[in-house]
């Protein structure tokens, strides 16, 4: 038996990475959010790897906080060990990376969604999206409990028809032995969506009683603390930390390994889904690079309540039995205890080309989805969908126009164009080198980037978002001094660069021309500069990277004025592409289907060549013309 | 930093008495400005009043490459709307291509086909009406384009620029393989490596640049096949045209052999033979792969020349080669009029439809008459030329030399001591603009090498 209940703005499936950021970001827009889960107990449970950031995802964490989002806030309260990787290379590729204590990370968050007003949590499985004439109208649960809404965001991860695999054994649970959703794809097909079928997985969990630390490599966070959340200090931030362990499989692994491949269910054809490349399990590495003689091996640990390890770059489908026999050939675990097992997880998830870049279906108005679901992989990548879907959710409810962050602005761009441009035939996993603009697009300007927009939206205060304009009009204004601060050859002078290993001055010169020689700094030539302010350490910070990177920086704010070009040259949503003749057949069908918003976004297109584009133009011309 | 400022070579590539280049756009008079020179050398056409033409030089730094008239354009009164800047030269193919290069080294860059009008239409300069037809010329011109491009790049420069691409490639996985895993991948002391290659690299580059100089990056000449059947005396007559007395255009070592191609030049035009003789002349087993590969050969060709043995009666062959020149360029050759001949002139008229001209390749008889026949064909333009390969070579020519200009900021970067990640910027142009040349679109290329060379992940 159905029947109605309450009316709500916005309804969140899922109450993972994604979903938090959607039903956080649409309630503190002042609107109506249902937040539905299969259990109230694992909001925001990493149910993988205990850590946040890392490699472009740390940059991605960043402009969430800098758009309003809670991730980073979330793991400032709740890391353990914190890393600043990459720092003896560029600022573009500084990235963060915490240790999180994942249990206190899943509180913090619950306590923090529990705590914002309009937003509801329920715990029920959503088995049917309610749609009429292409526009979403609710929510059905497996009980028969109908909510009308004005929008939805799906965020349900890996838990569509999850199945659990490891050995001859599967599961049909989600991640951690929860329960799977096995009802709602069914729905989802039926409204036209189009499922596909991926894989991940993950490695054993091993008592840390169990560990002998002193055969491994210990592997300490920085001393010096930088938060993700823009919103504090290092000093507030500073805390005891854990270590994570470093080790080595040997041959000995992966002659055992080798042995079992016909018992992996990887090999033996029992998995169907597609797994990443970027994180294979063992088997994969061993079998792949046949050449190598060890991988690295991360202990890490899940929290400061508990003796369970993650046993990182060792994540497996193989046999129990096996498992054991693989974690104790490496130094240090031969008496490992395994708490939980390593498995391989399948489950449904879109082809994501279904999708606007708003993160809104073509199809079916007011339906959003986010994270795992739109084949992406990571709790960061989850957390920015999610973010971005309910800030659209929200718009749509209110009226107003979504937001679109394109590539040449944030990493968020980057990832949502690859999701629903290219045809992903693999969870989709943030890396730098998907960003053509990176120098631009670093961890550390996130808030200057993006705060203008998480302001417009509503989910940055006055306060906060003037604090970042005046950031901005510090460092133009530091910048511009340094340029105009000229200096001569004089003793002083000569005597500090000598002592910074500086070739002395023949001539005169100005300040900036100082720090961008690559031996010296804002810091270092303090001495000579007399008119100096006292300024914050992130303007400092800022001014520093702008003025000695200058060169690199003019050069890809040129590429991103091209960019803009393509991309500012909108496509109407009603066009008809078998209308324009001259565009060679794969071109029709590719643009068909993916519905580019603009020329640039078409560009990116496989199948769609320049003189495809060339077409388009004149023909997008055209169009113009006769209206 | 290539501006939006377009050029082309607006006349035939024929050598007619003037060719123009024309130069459309917001630079199209600082260019102008940095190549011409007035006789007295005290003109600015920046400031001269619009529609005017002005007498005087084109300069390529000191040196002089033509004597020229221009016509200043000032938008939005021109085709395109935009500024414009047209320049009559002398004509000739070299002088002409030579301009076109020098605008595009002073910042333009070679309009795509079809763009002069493109522009013209986008900034509402025709009518609706037109809109289609231009999408149609875009459409052919820019197919006939992506198809010769690559044909018509000799073997080795496409491998060459493979090889580079691949370094390139393999080289910036690896550096963000490291980035993007720094715990795995340790990334060691990798700068002195990468700039021995980026060095080797520029080197390989550097020939092809002087290369392209010569013209000789692409194969620029009509396409012609002689087509006949054993000993009709194909040998023969590519050594009368070979000859001691004829201009004899060499190549740049070792590159004609690969291609099994001669060129000649008559009367000032370009032919590339490719010499089916030496597929021909081997054993009988092999005959059928070598009229495979003759017809194959004969399909691409621009001109087909069919050699007819007249001391023999017609065979197979001949009737399969008569059906192989049908609808196609051809001239026929009736060879061997030295000896008692069997057929006549009037036959093969009959039978090929094409002029037939009878000579003696024994003792160079007909040849004269052979060679007007070839000019006056391609002079009165019954002999399409592809004029799109010169266009081709100058827009090659420019992206060779962008991608050296990138990997040469990737030199300056490594011995500034900058940090990996800034290399992977500029080698990642000089991957793409090189892809632009051998025709390959930009894809996943990095992230699947990445993926497919180094051990990722968790």
């Amino acid at each position: 038996m159905s029947y109605t209940y309450e009316n709500y703005d916005v309804v969140v499936v899922g109450a993972g990475h994604a979903g938090c950021e959607a039903a956080l970001a649409s309630a503190r827009m002042s609107l109506d959010t249902l937040m539905f889960t299969v259990s109230v107990d694992s909001i925001a449970l990493m149910p993988c790897n205990p850590n946040v950031g890392g490699s472009s995802k740390g940059h991605l964490v960043r402009e969430i906080d800098a758009l309003g989002g809670e991730m980073g806030k979330n793991i400032d309260k709740t890391f353990i060990q914190s890393k600043m990787l990459n720092k003896s290379k560029g600022p573009a590729v500084h990235s963060l990376r915490a240790q999180a204590d994942k249990q206190d990370y899943s509180r913090t968050m619950r306590n923090v969604i529990e705590s914002t007003e309009h937003l509801t949590v329920k715990q029920a499985e959503v088995c049917e999206i309610l749609v009429e004439d292409g526009k979403v109208k609710g929510v059905k649960t497996y009980s028969g409990a109908i909510y009308p809404c004005k929008a939805v965001v799906l965020a349900t991860g890996t838990y569509l028809n999850a199945r659990c695999i490891y050995g001859d054994v599967s599961n049909y649970t989600g991640p951690n032995g929860l329960s799977a959703a096995n009802h709602l794809t069914d729905s989802l097909k039926s409204i036209g969506i189009e499922m596909q079928r991926f894989k991940t997985g993950t490695p054993a969990r091993i008592d840390k009683r169990s560990i002998d630390f002193s055969k491994m490599e210990e592997q300490k966070g920085d001393e010096e603390i930088v938060p993700f959340s823009f919103t504090n200090t290092p000093e507030e931030l500073e805390r005891p930390q854990v270590s994570c362990w470093l080790t080595y499989t040997n041959e000995t692994t992966h002659q055992i390994i080798r042995d079992n491949l016909d018992r992996s269910p990887l090999y033996s054809g029992n998995i169907e889904g597609t797994g990443p490349r970027y994180c294979p399990s063992i088997e994969d590495k061993v079998v792949r690079f046949a050449d190598k003689d060890r991988h690295q091996v991360f202990i890490e640990p899940e929290g400061n309540y508990t003796n369970e390890m993650y046993i990182g770059g060792m994540s497996s489908s193989l046999p129990e039995d096996v498992q054991y026999k693989m974690y104790r050939s490496v130094p240090g675990l031969e008496n490992a205890k395994i708490v939980r097992n390593a498995y391989a997880i399948e489950y449904d998830c879109i082809k994501p080309n279904q999708l606007k870049s708003t993160l809104e279906f073509k199809k079916i108005e007011g339906l959003f989805s986010g994270g795992q679901f739109n084949g992406s992989s990571g709790y960061e990548e989850a957390a920015a969908q999610g973010l971005i879907a309910g800030i659209n959710a929200g718009l749509k409810v209110l009226g107003k126009t979504p937001i679109i962050l394109d590539r040449s602005e944030s990493y968020i761009g980057v990832l949502i164009d690859d999701l629903v441009t290219k045809e992903n035939k693999e969870p989709y996993r943030m890396m730098t080198s998907r960003s053509e603009y990176r120098l631009l697009l670093r961890q550390d300007n996130a808030d200057l980037r993006l705060s203008k927009i998480g302001h417009q939206v509503g989910l940055i205060s006055d306060e906060r978002y003037e604090g970042v304009v005046e950031k901005e009009r510090l460092i133009q204004e530091e910048i511009a001094r340094l340029e105009q601060t000229t200096i001569g050859a004089s003793k002083e002078v000569q005597e500090m660069l000598e002592s910074n290993g500086s070739t002395p001055l023949k001539t005169g010169t100005n300040l900036a021309e100082l720090i961008r020689r690559p031996e010296l700094s804002y810091e270092s030539i303090a001495s000579i500069d007399k008119d100096r302010k006292e300024l914050a350490r992130d303007v400092i910070q800022q001014v520093n990277i702008n003025i000695k990177y200058e060169g690199y920086i003019k050069r890809q704010l040129k590429q991103v004025e091209q960019f803009k070009k393509l991309e500012s040259k909108l496509i109407p949503e009603d066009i008809d592409y078998d209308d324009v003749h001259s565009l060679r057949l794969e071109a029709k069908q590719k643009l068909s289907l993916v519905k580019p918003h603009s020329v640039g976004q078409a560009s990116r297109i496989a199948g769609v060549s320049p003189a495809d584009l060339s077409v388009l133009l004149v023909y997008l011309s055209a169009h113009h013309v006769k209206k | 930093m290539k501006t939006d400022t377009i050029a082309a070579i607006s006349t035939g590539m024929t050598n007619a008495g003037i060719s123009i280049v024309r130069i459309s756009g917001d630079e199209a008079f600082n260019i102008i400005d940095k190549i011409y020179s007035s006789p007295k050398g005290d003109k600015k056409l920046s400031e001269v009043p619009s529609h005017t033409v002005h007498y005087g030089y084109i300069l390529d730094g000191d040196r002089t490459i033509d004597e020229v008239m221009v016509l200043v354009l000032r938008g939005p009164n021109t085709y395109t709307r935009e500024d414009v800047i047209e320049i009559d030269c002398h004509g000739g193919v070299v002088v002409t291509k030579k301009i076109l290069e020098t605008v595009v080294k002073y910042g333009a860059r070679v309009a795509e086909p079809g763009e002069f009008t493109k522009r013209a239409f986008v900034n509402g300069r025709i009518d609706l009406s037109q809109a289609e037809a231009v999408i149609d010329v875009i459409n052919a011109k820019n197919e006939y384009a992506l198809s010769s491009s690559l044909s018509q790049l000799k073997g080795n420069v496409l491998g060459k620029i493979k090889e580079i691409r691949d370094s390139i490639i393999h080289n910036v996985a690896f550096i963000e393989a490291a980035l993007d895993d720094p715990e795995h991948i340790e990334i060691g002391n990798f700068s002195e490596e990468l700039l021995m290659n980026v060095n080797s690299n520029l080197t390989v580059l550097d020939k092809l640049l002087e290369s392209a100089d010569n013209g000789r990056l692409l194969r620029e000449g009509i396409k012609t096949v002689i087509l006949g059947k054993p000993n009709a005396g194909k040998s023969s007559l590519m050594n009368v045209l070979l000859g001691e007395d004829r201009a004899i255009v060499t190549d740049i070592a070792g590159t004609t052999r690969d291609t099994l191609e001669e060129t000649v030049s008559i009367h000032g035009i370009t032919l590339n033979i490719v010499d089916t003789a030496g597929i021909r002349d081997t054993a009988d087993v092999i005959e059928k792969i070598g009229v495979k590969k003759a017809r194959e050969n004969a399909m691409n060709a621009d001109l087909i020349i069919y050699v007819v043995d007249g001391s023999r009666d017609f065979d197979e062959n001949d009737y399969e080669i008569m059906e192989l020149i049908k609808e196609r360029k051809c001239v026929v050759l009736l060879n061997k009029s030295d000896l008692n001949m069997k057929i006549t002139i009037e036959q093969l008229e009959e039978l090929t439809h094409k002029t037939v001209i009878k000579i003696s390749a024994k003792e160079g008889t007909g040849i004269e008459e052979f060679e007007t026949c070839i000019k006056e064909l391609f002079y009165e333009g019954k002999l399409n030329f592809n004029d799109e390969i010169y266009i081709t070579n100058v827009r090659h020519k420019a992206a060779i030399a962008e991608a050296k200009e990138s990997l040469l900021q990737v030199k300056n970067s490594i011995l500034d001591g900058m940090s990996e990640d800034f290399f992977s910027i500029d080698l990642m142009s000089a991957y793409n603009t090189l892809g632009y040349i051998i025709g390959e679109m930009v894809d996943d290329d990095l992230v699947n090498t990445i993926f497919k060379e180094f051990c990722m992940g968790k």
